[in-house]
C-alpha cells in the first residue's frame, strides 16, 4: 500500500459529509413543519415565521410543530453525543445511555419526582442527572478491576439497567393512581411537548455540545488505552470522571423532557464512525447533526404515518434505526 | 559528572495482600540504557508500571529530576518522560501522522492546536523512526515492526529526556527485533534519550544496554554492566538455567547461551 491519503481521511471529505448532514437536518426540519394532520405549505411556513399572525396555521406552526421539531433536534443531539462520549470513556462500542442503564437511572429519579412530589416538577432534570450519575457510578464500581474492561462494563450496565427498570416499574405499581404523567415518560415520546421543554433542554445542549467539542482531543487520547493516555500526559481519572458527568448530563436532560428514548446513542455515533472514522474531532459534530436529523425524521414519520394516530417515536426509532445500523455493519 | 535522572526509592507494591514488589531502590543515570530482566512473574512489568506512574506504590516514591512523579502535574511529567506499555491493544484507527501528533499533547494547552513547532517535531519523529513514507497509512494496517516504530515515534514526539519501554520487541520476528533495538540504541546515542526497558531476551539486554537490573522474587538482586551480571552466578539462580558465557568478538559484549535447566 502506498502513502497516499485515503479519500476517506481527507479533511475535505469529512467537511463535505458534515455539510451534507447539516443540509439533511434543514430539510427534515422543514418537512417536519410541513407534514401533519393539517398540511401547511413551505411558502406559508415562511410567511408565518416572518409575520407571526394569529391564524390557525400560525398557531399550529408556532405552538406545536416548530417547538416540537426543535425539541426533537435537541434531544437527538444530546442522546447521540452522550452515546459517542460513553463509547470512548467506557472503552466499549455498545455503551449507550439506554443500554447501560444511565437513562433508566435518570428515568427512575425523574419518575420519582413526577409521581411523589409532582409540585417540584421543575427539579426533574436535576433529579434525572443525579439518577444518571448514580447509574454511571454504579457501573464503574461494578466493572472496575485494574482498569475498565469492555465486557464487564456491559454486564454491569445491563444489571444496573435491570435494577433501575425494576425500580421504575415498582414506583408505577405503588403509585398507580398517579402514573398518568409518568406513562408517556416511559415510552419516549415527543407528543404535546412545546416551548417549556425546549427551554429546559436547550442550555444543556449548548453547554454539552461546546464541552464535547473541547474534550474531543482528550477523547482521542483516552481511546488509545489508559496506560498510553497517562504516558502522554492525560489525567485519565479526572478526564473520565468529567466526561462521564457530561454524558450523564446530556442523557439526563434528554430523558427528563422526552422520557426513555433508546437507540439514538448507539446507532448515530456508529453510523458516523463507519462513514468518517473514529476521530472525535469529526465524530462529535457528525453525531450531533445525525442525531438531530434522526430524531426529527423519526418523529415526523411517527406523527404522519398513521395520521391522525401518533405512534411513540421510540418505536419508529427502532424500526428505522436497526435495519440501517445492520446495513452499515454488513457493508 | 554523573547525573541521575530517575530515582526509585524503597518502592513496595502490593495487590490486596499480595506483595508484588518489595523495597526496590535504584537510580538511573542520564544518557544511559538500562534493561530490566528477570523470569516471568518476577514483577518486571509491575515495576515498569510503577515508575511510569500507572500503579501507585504502597510505600516509596519515584523521583524524576528530583520531583516525585506522583505529586507532579501529569502533563509536566510527560514532557520529560515518555512511556510505551506492552500491549497496545487499542483500535488505532488513526493515521501514523495523527498518532505521532498525539505525542505533542503534553506540550499543548487545551485550546491550542498544532503549531509549526509541533509540525516540525512530528516530521522529525517520523524521520527518526523511518516512517515518513508511511505517514498517511492507518496504524492498524501496518506490520508488527512498523506499528511498534509508530508507537515509538509517538513517544519521542513528546521530546522526552527519558523513555520507558515494556518489552518493545515481543511478538516481532528476529529481523524486526534487531531493527527496533537498533532504533532504540540510535535514539539514545543521537538524541541523548535515557532508556529504561524491560526485555525478555538476555542477549538483547546484554548487547544493547549499559546496565542490567536483575529482578527476582519481588526484589532487585543485582545492578551492573552486562559482563558483571552475566559472569556472576546470578542468572543461574534467577532463571534456573546452566549457561555458557562467550564473547561477541566484534563488539566485545557477552553472549548468554542457555544449555540446560537446573534441577534441584
Amino acid at each position: 500500500m502506498e502513502n497516499k491519503i485515503v479519500f476517506r481521511d481527507k479533511p475535505f471529505y469529512k467537511v463535505f459529509i458534515l455539510i451534507t448532514l447539516a443540509i439533511m437536518c434543514s430539510v427534515l426540519f422543514i418537512v417536519g413543519n410541513v407534514k401533519g394532520t393539517i398540511p401547511v405549505s413551505i411558502s406559508q411556513i415562511f410567511e408565518i415565521l416572518w409575520s407571526h399572525d394569529t391564524s390557525a396555521d400560525s398557531m399550529i406552526i408556532w405552538n406545536i410543530r416548530l417547538p416540537r421539531m426543535i425539541l426533537a433536534a435537541l434531544v437527538g443531539i444530546n442522546l447521540a453525543l452522550s452515546g459517542a462520549i460513553l463509547q470512548g470513556v467506557m472503552n466499549n462500542p455498545l455503551a449507550d445511555p439506554s443500554i447501560i442503564g444511565i437513562s433508566s437511572g435518570a428515568g427512575l429519579f425523574g419518575i420519582f419526582i413526577l409521581v411523589i412530589f409532582p409540585e417540584y416538577q421543575a427539579f426533574v432534570p436535576l433529579a434525572a442527572f443525579a439518577g444518571a450519575m448514580l447509574a454511571a457510578t454504579m457501573i464503574y464500581l461494578l466493572s472496575w478491576k485494574d482498569g475498565i474492561q469492555p465486557t464487564r462494563v456491559i454486564l454491569a450496565g445491563v444489571a444496573v439497567s435491570a435494577l433501575f427498570g425494576a425500580g421504575i416499574s415498582g414506583t408505577l405499581v405503588f403509585f398507580s393512581d398517579r402514573v398518568h404523567g409518568a406513562l408517556t415518560f416511559m415510552n419516549g415520546s415527543l407528543s404535546s411537548r412545546s416551548w417549556p421543554e425546549v427551554q429546559t433542554i436547550l442550555p444543556y445542549t449548548i453547554i454539552g455540545l461546546v464541552l464535547a467539542i473541547l474534550f474531543s482531543k482528550r477523547l482521542n487520547i483516552l481511546i488509545l488505552g489508559d496506560d498510553i493516555a497517562r504516558g502522554l500526559g492525560l489525567n485519565v481519572e479526572r478526564t473520565r470522571l468529567e466526561l462521564t458527568a457530561l454524558a450523564a448530563l446530556l442523557a439526563a436532560s434528554a430523558v427528563s423532557v422526552v422520557g426513555l428514548l433508546g437507540f439514538v446513542g448507539l446507532i448515530v455515533p456508529h453510523s458516523i464512525r463507519l462513514i468518517m472514522g473514529n476521530d472525535y474531532k469529526f465524530l462529535i459534530p457528525g453525531s450531533a447533526l445525525l442525531g438531530a436529523a434522526l430524531v426529527m425524521g423519526s418523529d415526523t414519520f411517527a406523527r404522519t404515518i398513521f395520521s391522525p394516530t401518533e405512534i411513540p417515536v421510540g418505536i419508529v426509532m427502532a424500526v428505522l434505526g436497526v435495519p440501517f445500523f445492520l446495513f452499515l455493519l454488513r457493508r | 559528572m554523573k547525573e541521575n535522572i530517575l530515582k526509585a526509592q524503597h518502592l513496595s507494591v502490593s495487590y490486596k495482600d499480595h506483595c508484588v514488589l518489595e523495597d526496590i531502590s535504584f537510580e538511573i543515570e542520564k544518557g544511559k540504557i538500562y534493561s530490566i530482566i528477570g523470569p516471568n512473574g518476577c514483577g518486571k512489568t509491575t515495576l515498569m508500571k510503577t515508575i511510569s506512574r500507572n500503579i501507585k506504590p504502597k510505600v516509596g516514591k519515584v523521583l524524576l529530576n528530583d520531583q516525585n512523579i506522583f505529586k507532579t502535574n501529569t502533563k509536566i511529567v510527560s514532557q520529560k518522560m515518555a512511556v510505551l506499555s506492552q500491549n497496545n491493544n487499542s483500535i488505532a484507527d488513526v493515521t501514523v501522522k495523527n498518532l505521532v501528533h498525539y505525542g505533542r499533547y503534553s506540550h499543548q494547552k487545551w485550546w491550542e492546536s498544532t503549531n509549526d513547532g509541533d509540525k516540525e517535531i512530528i516530521e522529525w519523529a517520523l524521520d527518526k523512526t523511518g516512517l515518513t513514507a508511511y505517514a498517511n497509512r492507518k496504524v492498524n494496517t501496518l506490520s508488527g515492526g512498523e506499528r511498534q516504530r509508530a508507537w515509538i515515534a509517538m513517544a519521542i514526539a513528546q521530546k522526552p529526556e527519558i523513555l520507558l519501554l515494556d518489552e518493545p520487541t515481543t511478538y516481532l520476528d528476529i529481523c524486526h527485533q534487531l531493527e527496533i533495538m537498533t532504533l532504540i540504541k540510535r535514539l539514545n546515542q543521537e538524541e541523548n534519550i535515557t532508556i529504561v526497558m524491560v526485555l525478555h531476551d538476555i542477549n538483547h539486554a546484554a548487547r544493547y544496554s549499559d546496565k542490567l537490573i536483575v529482578i527476582h522474587d519481588r526484589k532487585i538482586v543485582q545492578i551492573g554492566d552486562p559482563w558483571e551480571v552475566l559472569e556472576s552466578n546470578v542468572l543461574h539462580d534467577v532463571f534456573r538455567v546452566e549457561a555458557e558465557i562467550t564473547k561477541d568478538q566484534e563488539i566485545n559484549k557477552p553472549i548468554f547461551y542457555a544449555k540446560r535447566v537446573v534441577n534441584e
